[in-house]
């Protein structure tokens, strides 16, 4: 038993590496490698709007926005799982507990049966998480909201288990609109729901998300250090000063904005939102303070890394970002748990 | 001067049961009080009454003569903690960052006298502030008891070591009035005495703690206020309230009080 604690860790930093690593690795590595060399010359020429005409300076205007959505739909998926798990005090929440990201696929797959295009099904799913979010707030309005209830007995798990309930019926409606949808378009479903990056080849959405996952990353972190109070206990936080109510809901709505996000663009990513947040409080402790940024930074070199292989081991099939990442993130964490 | 903490005709219902009714109490400023009476007679529901996190079912409560309900929850804690009967602890955490925690309203870079950010000479005063913030929490662990404890992981604490370390937490809040929800029930009979003693040390601290024990609560308590938990209520100075002739109806038990010379013995006869 380890009951005395070690000294904390600065693990942002050697995060800030391996993405800026992985960045690389993730403009240099797929279908066609690029030289070092090359690559350096054509980013140069792109950051300078110089046309350079060479294949590494295609190859990166096509790289460049994947990259950045990538690390985007990581990070806000896990700035998510990093904030449910707080928030609920459970270990094992994740943006897909509460059904919000049920409810985005749900509306995405309606949009593909119906042969919407790419953009209407990133709206679809935007507006199903939105639509899962506010039955939540409808259902469990006594546990998020109530001034009284801050005995906390029983609290959380009304909430975890309206969201279990939501993603139920979600999971329900969803393998509904499968069974009826035309064969013609079960492929590109599917692919969907196991999280696919295939699509992300818009500069200007990739720095919208990235835009997005900074904002929503500062708001969360300017809600840190009550967050870590709350993991005590709402009656606790409350009387040492923390307007738990307040912070509740800015964080829950600053989940769902970056849930409903991610699954717009990169499509039901899973496992990201749970075990980035693990594997990060394994180093830094609880401490929501260094767990949101760091757990956040780590999601987005998951996928960023996930999607560099899916798209360079068996090219040129692209495989889906989503069950790559828990192929080999799972062994990864369970060798974590294993250890001491 | 008027009284810190006031209670104007306070009810107090859980369900369809009006435990407390009508209850007017003035809490100067210094005095220490017991809550006392059988279980389930609302003592911590009062204790949350007082601390604003529960509202009043009727009535009124004032602290530092403003009603409860004007104060905002960040100026409250302030000017009280309070020290709840159970702990919440899901992820590993050192006992001395949940101290220091606990002093949120009063972090690096809170409040209105907090310098600008990025500044050089802010800086300096901001670290100079978090250090304070230290040295407070381990002078708080200490008066506890604790000092031993400040690197362990309060998950891995027994039950009386993490009281004494949430009511380390209390007092580093450094506030006038502090709220306790059973603050020695899992303390062996030496650091029931040790926590009782280093809590009456605080004289510039009130306190108002829901007691069990009729003896600590004597020892501890300048006032004391019964509360038979049918609506009934007694408050007065601990030695005219807790005596044989009040405490035997109250618990329906009889109880002796013995003279031991420093001090009164309460033993419930079987």
């Amino acid at each position: 038993m380890h009951s005395r604690l070690r000294a904390p860790v600065r693990l942002l930093p050697v995060l800030l590496v391996a993405a800026a690593l992985s960045l690389f690795a993730a403009l240099r590595f797929g279908s066609v490698d690029i030289a070092g060399g090359a690559l350096v010359d054509a980013l140069g020429d792109l950051l300078q709007g110089r046309q350079n005409g060479s294949l590494a300076a295609t190859l990166l205007s096509l790289r460049l926005p994947r990259a950045g959505t990538a690390m985007a739909v990581g990070g806000l998926l896990a700035l998510s799982g990093a904030l449910l798990q707080s928030l609920l005090r459970n270990p094992l929440a994740d943006p897909y507990v509460l059904g919000v990201s049920g409810g985005a696929s749900c509306a995405a797959m309606l949009a593909i049966a119906a042969g919407l295009g790419a953009a209407a099904v990133a709206l679809f799913a935007a507006g199903g998480a939105l639509v899962a979010l506010a039955l939540l707030f409808v259902l469990a309005h006594r546990a998020l909201f109530a001034r009284d209830v801050l005995l906390d007995t029983g609290k959380d798990s009304a909430i975890l288990l309206t969201g279990v309930m939501i993603a139920s019926l979600c999971a329900a409606l969803l393998s509904l609109v499968l069974s009826l949808a035309p064969d013609g378009r079960l492929r590109t479903m599917v692919f969907w729901l196991l999280g696919d990056l295939g699509g992300a080849s818009s500069p200007a959405l990739a720095l919208m998300a990235l835009a997005t996952w900074l904002v929503l990353g500062l708001l969360a972190q300017r809600d840190a250090a009550a967050l870590h109070l709350m993991l005590g206990g709402d009656l606790q936080a409350y009387t040492q000063g923390v307007p738990t109510t307040r912070v509740r809901r800015r964080l829950i709505v600053i989940t769902a904005i970056a849930t409903g996000m991610a699954v717009a663009l990169a499509g039901a990513v899973g496992f990201v939102g749970f075990v980035a947040p693990h594997l990060v409080r394994r180093i830094v402790g609880a401490n929501p303070r260094q767990v949101l940024p760091s757990a956040s930074l780590l999601g987005a070199i998951l996928v960023l890394v996930a999607d560099t292989i899916g798209r360079s081991i068996a090219a040129p099939l692209q495989l889906p970002v989503g069950a790559l990442m828990a192929i080999i993130g799972v062994p990864v964490f369970i060798w974590q748990l294993q250890r001491p | 001067m008027s009284a810190l903490l006031s209670c104007r005709g306070v009810d107090v219902t859980v369900g369809s049961r009006r435990l407390i009714r009508a209850l007017d109490l003035e809490v100067e400023s210094g005095q220490r009080w017991a809550l006392v009476g059988p279980n389930g007679a609302g003592k911590s529901t009062l204790l949350l009454v007082l601390a604003g996190a529960r509202p009043a079912d009727d009535g009124t409560v004032c602290l530092a003569g403003r009603r409860l309900a004007a104060w905002s929850v960040e100026d409250l804690a302030g000017v009280r903690a309070m020290v709840a009967d159970r702990w919440i602890d899901p992820f590993a955490a050192s006992a001395l960052d949940t101290v220091v925690a606990a002093r949120y309203r009063l972090r690096a870079g809170a409040g209105p006298g907090a310098p600008a950010r990025g500044a050089a000479a802010g800086k300096a005063a901001l670290r100079a502030q978090a250090e304070h913030g230290e040295t407070v929490a381990r002078e708080c662990l200490a008066a506890m008891d604790c000092s031993e404890l400040a690197d362990r992981d309060v998950r891995y604490l027994s039950r009386g070591e993490r009281q004494r370390v949430a009511l380390a937490g209390a007092l580093a809040q450094e506030t006038a009035l502090v709220l306790l929800d059973e603050p020695i029930s899992h303390q062996d009979p030496r650091h029931q005495i040790q926590v009782l003693q280093a809590l009456r040390a605080r004289t510039a601290c009130t306190f108002i703690g829901a007691l069990h024990d009729i003896n600590a609560a004597a020892r501890f308590s300048t006032h004391a206020l019964l509360l038979h938990g049918d609506g009934r209520w007694r408050a007065g100075p601990s030695a005219t309230v807790l005596t044989r002739a009040h405490l035997s109806p109250l618990f329906q038990t009889a109880i002796t009080e013995i003279d031991v010379g420093t001090h009164r013995v309460f033993v419930a006869e079987s």
